[in-house]
């Protein structure tokens, strides 16, 4: 086997949006008006649009390979052709050794089938064989954590016991490529890091992973190389730091903001450190939010709201400018507006979405949001998990005895009891 | 066209899965799954026996054990016939998550689908044994032509199953046109009538390629006589040819079945 196990080379693939006749009633009767109307045919190019545009990169057997970038940049199409789910439009690419995708891993579940019996149909559509399965079926099985359930019929589990079936299962394929497209969302933490933990020891064993995540501090902890897309487009590859660090620094802007018959739009959101446009921040630090609007048409009782989510799209604050206390405001067409609000992010290791909206309260109308308006990325000392940072110190610590026992019994029952 | 076969081939087992899903599933409740089995068969040789005694009565001939054995024969094959096209109509469609999500020959659907509905066959083909048995119809020689009726009223379940597959993933309405046809079918194939009845029109019932293949159940087993050859040979081929342009056909539009569905 060569040592190259991914090779994109300049893959393009493009879709199709409006109108596909999904019936031949409608089909019909198109083709026949399409017999008169033969020049309506060239107008089909307008209808397309490149997903993905100029793919090349390589990974290499045992190197984990990041693929980071917005919503609709291009990533899942880039691993459905990866997966040969889809065919590319231009360009060829090559997978050596078998591949496994880490892709809705209970696809192939059926409701009325037990957990075990389960575990051997959905082994098989990814590619394992029955022996194989029934040689792993024990480890499978401890992995998912559901032993006593394992002979009931799937249908009665609770949706967390079953992406844990289905993660259990696809973790134990043995791939020589392995794709990983946002699961890690899956079960509890306890069990997050047993599928880390399983990943690593996947990586370990000389397979190439290639990993598709909104989490940029999964990314960087895994992969060696990473690539950033952007419409369809590479726009970094390289080190996780440089191409999360590009990433970072490109603001979104435009890209997903819904203006437009608005009266008043936001022109521009810019975050800042005291020294200027940043997106890297320190937990604790002071982050500067500018927001700038212009008027188009007259609008009155105008207000700000500036409020943040998290990758899993919790709001994790909200403020806005009347509820700081300042009034409403108007504007008369071509003038603009412009606010800062000064934030201190007490908050822990990870990566938030300031967004904005330009609303007015008493007829609850929103004239213009972005969201995500930009992206930054936290970092913090060790010790704290979640989403906000308290700043903890350990302040105090003591151990009692208990009367009438000796501190050594107390520590063997609590060992035995871990066990 | 080799490597797609081999690529079939490797994957055999994930058919026998499959397939077993199906089969499981609607055995689950194991008296309500056998019943499933007869259900139809039963059905039809029940209208069967109804429409052979009306024509015993206008053709004031008496009605014989053979008409109803023949009957009963054709009855199984023809339920067959429906069931696989038009479970693997829907095949595509009810797999849309794994269609989408996961990569392996998609041809395995309705191939399983129509293996599920063999095993039905199989389980009613033990009745219609009994069944036979009580009527009095024994073993012969002609028996040996079972296995090639068989396998071409599977090829041509296959062929025709692969088709309807692919277009009922692109077209939404094929499933009801399908439906219609499998509903009236019975009225131009000869399950309830022999085509040897219509004199020398017979032949062109006869063009129906399950025609054939239903006239030779009922030669081979009810009649205890060898099939009509040159027709056979006609069946044959065009099961054959079926199930070479249905695959060709279903193979060239599976790549875009992920982004059509």
């Amino acid at each position: 086997m060569s040592d190259i196990a991914i090779q994109m080379d300049h893959v393009y693939k493009k879709f199709r949006k409006g109108e596909i006749y999904s019936s031949l009633r409608d089909l019909l009767p198109a083709l026949t008006g399409q017999m008169f109307r033969q020049q309506e045919l060239s107008k089909t190019d307008e209808r397309e649009f490149w997903a993905v545009q100029d793919l090349s990169f390589e990974v290499k057997h045992g190197e984990a390979f990041g693929i980071i970038g917005h919503n609709g940049a291009g990533k899942s199409t880039a691993l459905k052709m990866l997966s040969r789910i889809m065919k590319p439009t231009k360009g060829r690419f090559v997978v050596n050794g078998r591949l496994s995708a880490l892709i809705e891993v209970s696809a192939g579940f059926h409701g009325d089938l037990t957990g075990r019996e389960n575990i051997f149909l959905n082994g098989t559509i990814l590619g394992m064989s029955r022996k194989e399965i029934q040689a792993k079926l024990d480890q499978i099985i401890a992995f998912s954590g559901i032993e006593e359930f394992i002979d009931t019929p799937v249908k009665r589990y609770s949706s967390g016991m079953y992406a844990r079936l289905g993660f259990s299962v696809a973790a134990h394929v043995d791939p020589d490529v392995l794709i990983v497209d946002e699961v890690l969302s899956v079960g509890d933490s306890l069990f997050q890091q047993k599928c880390i933990q399983r990943m690593r020891e996947i990586i370990s064993s000389g397979a190439a992973v290639l990993f598709v995540s909104h989490n940029l501090k999964a990314v960087a902890e895994f992969c060696q190389r990473c690539l950033l897309l952007e419409k369809g487009r590479t726009v970094a590859i390289g080190t996780p730091e440089e191409v999360i660090a590009t990433y970072l620094q490109k603001p979104s802007m435009g890209a997903y903001s819904d203006s437009g018959s608005g009266p008043v739009r936001i022109s521009s959101v810019r975050v800042r450190d005291e020294d200027g446009e940043c997106m890297r921040f320190r937990a604790g630090q002071k982050a500067y939010i500018d927001v700038e609007l212009t008027a188009v048409r007259r609008a009155s009782k105008l207000s700000v709201t500036l409020y943040m989510i998290n990758d899993n799209a919790v709001h994790v604050f909200d403020t806005s400018t009347e509820r700081l206390g300042h009034n409403t405001f108007d504007l008369d067409p071509g003038e603009t507006y412009s606010c800062t609000f000064e934030l201190d992010l007490n908050l822990a290791e990870g990566t938030f979405h300031p967004a904005v909206v330009l609303y007015r309260y008493d007829i609850q109308t929103v004239y213009d949001r972005w969201e995500p308006a930009a992206t930054i990325y936290l970092s913090s000392e060790g010790g704290v998990r979640g989403i906000a940072h308290c700043f903890p110190k350990l302040v105090r610590e003591e151990i009692h005895e208990s009367p009438g026992s000796d501190s050594a019994t107390l520590v063997g029952a609590r060992s035995a009891k871990e066990n | 066209m080799k490597e797609k076969l081999q690529e079939l081939y490797r994957n055999r087992e994930l058919l026998y899965m499959l397939t077993y899903r199906d089969i499981k599933v609607r055995y689950k409740q194991s008296i309500m799954g056998f019943l499933w089995a007869i259900l139809m068969p039963v059905l039809i040789v029940m209208s069967g026996v109804v429409v052979r005694y009306a024509y015993a009565l206008a053709g004031h001939t008496p009605l014989r054990t053979t008409d109803i054995a023949s009957v009963a024969v054709k009855a199984l094959p023809w339920a067959f016939l429906v069931s696989s096209i038009r479970f693997s109509c829907l095949s595509l469609i009810n797999n849309k998550e794994l269609v989408t999500k996961i990569y392996f020959p998609k041809e395995i659907f309705p191939i399983a689908t129509i293996l599920a509905a063999f095993f039905d066959f199989v389980v009613a083909s033990g009745a219609l044994i009994v069944f036979l048995a009580v009527l009095g119809i024994g073993w012969s020689v002609y028996l040996t032509w079972v296995p090639a009726l068989l396998l071409t009223m599977i090829a041509l379940a296959a062929g025709v199953g692969m088709i309807v597959a692919a277009a009922s993933l692109y077209f939404r309405d094929v499933k009801f046109i399908v439906e219609v046809f499998l509903t009236f079918g019975i009225f131009f194939t000869p399950v309830f009538y022999d085509a040897s009845m219509f004199g020398d029109k017979g032949k062109w019932l006869l063009l129906n390629p399950m025609g054939p293949i239903l006239d030779g159940f009922g030669a081979c087993i009810a009649h205890q006589q060898s099939p009509d050859l040159p027709w056979l040979a006609y069946s044959v081929g065009f099961a054959l040819l079926t199930l070479l342009g249905g695959y060709t056909f279903f193979k060239h539009l599976e790549p875009g079945f992920a982004e059509s569905i």
